[in-house]
């Protein structure tokens, strides 16, 4: 976006169909659907697939979808999915073996064929990705399935124009506005019309964007883009300070905070599911009684079951308060020590799909300011 | 000290075909196995690294190298649950998968000028094996070198014939003790530290290399301490929940760190914090 003011177009909303179609002839085509109450990702065709029209309404332990008063396309925050489950699938085979005459034979799964699009990936979205690309692609051993997929994938981010009370992304500085790692960025402007200004952020973007019906952009199509943005991060009303907070947690250890949070907490590991970032798997192990083949199957973990750190003669992390103070130090401590990064972009999921509502912000801060106290 | 291990080009997951060359039955729960690859050439290893084995359908196991020899991984494991279980009923000829190797040495390098003592409980002298070996086959660089050995009951002790020509090399000062003593046991009863003392090294010039359960450890890292052993010259092997030995399943974090690819020897200056922590 910085170096071509010529991709900036803006588009009609029905230019989104001609986007759609352009990219379903060479790929799966992913973007928000209405289900079961909630907005989640899946295979889209057509314009009418998005929920236009709807809105969110998130708190701690709550979501619902209501009617908005305008079609918007992109009128809500994030859902319970993430981009995690097509770029790091939930199951996933890792590989299959055979006993032959020679001995052992290990077959790799199939290539992957399918090359996803994603459509309405947000900022903070965009952050875990880069998240889990430190993780799973840049570290001594690649998952290669992963790189694989998150290489060949289009991305089409949404610069947010509503925040959900449960949002912390511009504190974390991942949102609201897409700053890089995307295809294209649309900005739906709602301002009296219904347009999406639309920029270019890679070679691939800008041919896909020359091919589409729009009109170049004015002065006041980017002002009124760069209003959508600056207004939804003012809407936000919670903010994590991270300020020296890695040092404080990994001070906090001992801090009888987290038995308190254990009260509270069931330990089911929803808050792991639904985050964007987490990445922990485990792996089963299956004969196929007809063929004798075995197979390795990999699926997401949770640092919350008793298993997970399973050693012979018990598991090392028996109480909760020890499961949730793992979590939480992971997420915003230990992770930039591993990484360079946090491992919460602020996305707000974990809080919204707590079945008792815990909020990571709040614990955070109650064990900073009791750290504080404690100094 | 970690280096990324040759893998399979089929990507880090997709072990390698091996097959059992010999099984041997050193107690009545502890089975050590050499494995070749079934083609191709054996990869480089250090004393300390350690492989992912896998039983077809059953599962894979982290197991520290135990020793090696031009042809063949020497690995020594304990029956303790379905994978280890099947990987002690595998005759020779049987196949198996490998993955490795993975994770950090024992520093059999940087201790060289320095009195070395080695402290082992019970099956945690099977990763010390190769640096023993190694000490011992390169004798003239290392000072005043000791083997502290604990075990559970006398018939518990592992590699009893080894340790028995470790004992007749004058060069190597050895001795064991028991938690619990037998009629036939007439050496030392009493938890491994106990030993610390009867031991001959200089504690500023000594590097220590631990591997044990994680209180013996703990206690042996303190007494070294109270010794005045500098606690960047202990090292400890620690052991945590493995899956993917590759730093992508999470299941071996303790604190910051990843015992698969930053362990599992860890300098005790580096753990010491995290240690101290329960049920990190
Ligand atoms: C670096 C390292 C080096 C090691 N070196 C050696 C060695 O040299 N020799 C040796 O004998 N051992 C060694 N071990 C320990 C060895 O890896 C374990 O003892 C072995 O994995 C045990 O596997 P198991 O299935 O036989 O036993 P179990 O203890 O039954 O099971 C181990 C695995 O099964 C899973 N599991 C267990 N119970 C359940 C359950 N109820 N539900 C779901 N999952 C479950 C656990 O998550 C765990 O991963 C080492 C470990 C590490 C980390
Ligand atoms: S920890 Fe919570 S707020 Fe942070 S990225 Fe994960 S789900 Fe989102
Ligand atoms: S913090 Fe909430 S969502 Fe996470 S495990 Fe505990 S109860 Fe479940
Ligand atoms: S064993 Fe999977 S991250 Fe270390």
């Amino acid at each position: 976006m910085q170096q071509a003011t010529a991709a900036i177009r803006v588009l009609a909303p029905e230019a989104l169909q001609d986007l759609i179609s352009a990219l379903a002839a060479t790929r799966v085509v992913l973007g928000p659907v209405r289900r079961d109450g909630a907005i989640v990702y899946d295979e889209i065709s057509r314009l009418d697939d998005l929920p236009a029209g709807w809105t969110d309404r998130q708190e701690a332990g709550q979501y619902r979808l209501e009617p908005r008063t305008d079609a918007a396309l992109f009128g809500y925050a994030v859902g319970p999915h993430s981009w995690k489950q097509f770029l790091l699938p939930p199951r996933e085979v890792l590989f299959t073996t055979r006993q032959t005459a020679d001995g052992l034979d290990f077959l790799p799964p199939p290539a992957e064929e399918r090359t996803y699009a994603f459509i309405g990936v947000r900022a903070c979205e965009l952050a875990a990705i880069a998240v889990q690309d430190k993780v799973l692609r840049d570290g001594p051993y690649a998952d290669t399935a992963y790189a694989a997929r998150r290489e060949n994938a289009f991305i089409v981010a949404v610069n947010c124009g509503t925040a959900a009370p449960t949002c912390f992304c511009a504190s974390m500085n991942t949102g609201p506005k897409a700053a890089a790692g995307y295809d294209i960025a649309l900005t739906e402007l709602l301002d009296g019309r219904h347009e999406f200004l639309a920029e270019a952020g890679s070679e691939a973007g800008e041919a896909l964007l020359a091919a589409l019906p729009s009109r170049p952009a004015s002065a006041g199509d980017l002002a009124a883009a760069e209003a959508v943005t600056v207004n939804t991060a003012a809407a936000q009303t919670r903010a994590l300070n991270t300020e020296n907070l890695p040092a404080q947690l990994a001070a906090a250890a001992n801090h009888p905070h987290w038995q308190e949070v254990a009260q509270r907490c069931l330990s089911c590991g929803n808050c792991t599911m639904v985050c964007p970032t987490c990445f922990c798997t485990t792996v089963a192990d299956h004969t196929d009684l007809t063929t004798a083949d075995a197979q390795r199957v990999r699926s997401w973990d949770s640092c919350f079951t008793l298993d997970f750190s399973y050693l012979h003669g018990g598991s090392v992390r028996q109480s909760t308060a020890a499961r949730y103070r793992q979590w939480l130090t992971h997420k915003l401590s230990t992770w930039v020590e591993q990484f360079g990064t946090m491992g919460c972009v602020g996305c707000g999921r974990c809080i919204t799909w707590c079945p008792t509502g815990i909020d990571l912000v709040a614990e955070a801060t109650a064990l900073r300011e009791a750290q504080n106290g404690n100094s | 000290m970690s280096m990324p291990a040759p893998i399979t080009e089929r990507g880090a997951f997709v072990p390698t075909p091996y097959r059992v060359i010999a099984a041997r039955r050193e107690l009545g729960d502890t089975v050590t196995l050499n494995i070749a690859p079934q083609a191709g050439a054996l990869p480089a290893i250090l004393p300390g690294q350690f492989n992912m084995l896998y039983v077809p359908g059953v599962g894979e196991a982290a197991i520290s190298l135990s020793g090696a020899t031009e042809a063949a991984f020497i690995h020594t494991i304990r029956d303790v649950g379905a994978i280890s279980h099947a990987l002690t009923r595998l005759p020779p000829g049987a196949s198996l998968g490998l993955r490795g190797p993975f994770g950090t040495a024992w520093p059999v390098a940087e201790t060289q000028g320095r009195d070395v003592l080695i402290v082992a409980g019970g099956l945690g002298l099977a990763p010390l094996r190769p640096a023993i070996r190694h000490l011992l086959a390169h004798r003239e660089r290392y000072g005043k070198l000791s083997l502290l050995i604990g075990a559970r009951t006398p018939p518990d002790i592992l590699y009893p014939h080894e340790i028995a020509q470790w004992r007749a090399n004058l060069d190597l000062y050895v001795a064991v003790t028991m938690d619990r003593a037998d009629a036939m046991w007439h050496g030392h009863v009493g938890v491994v530290p106990l030993l610390l003392p009867r031991a001959d090294f200089d504690p500023a010039n000594t590097a220590a290399l631990i591997c044990g359960p994680e209180v013996m450890m703990r206690a042996t890292a303190q007494a070294l301490l109270g010794m005045a052993v500098p606690a960047e010259r202990i090292h400890l092997s620690l052991e945590r929940n493995m899956k993917c030995a590759i730093g992508l399943c999470g299941h071996c974090q303790f604190g910051a760190a990843f015992i698969c690819k930053d362990g599992p020897v860890m300098r005790y200056d580096r753990i010491a914090p995290a240690l101290a922590v329960r049920e990190l």
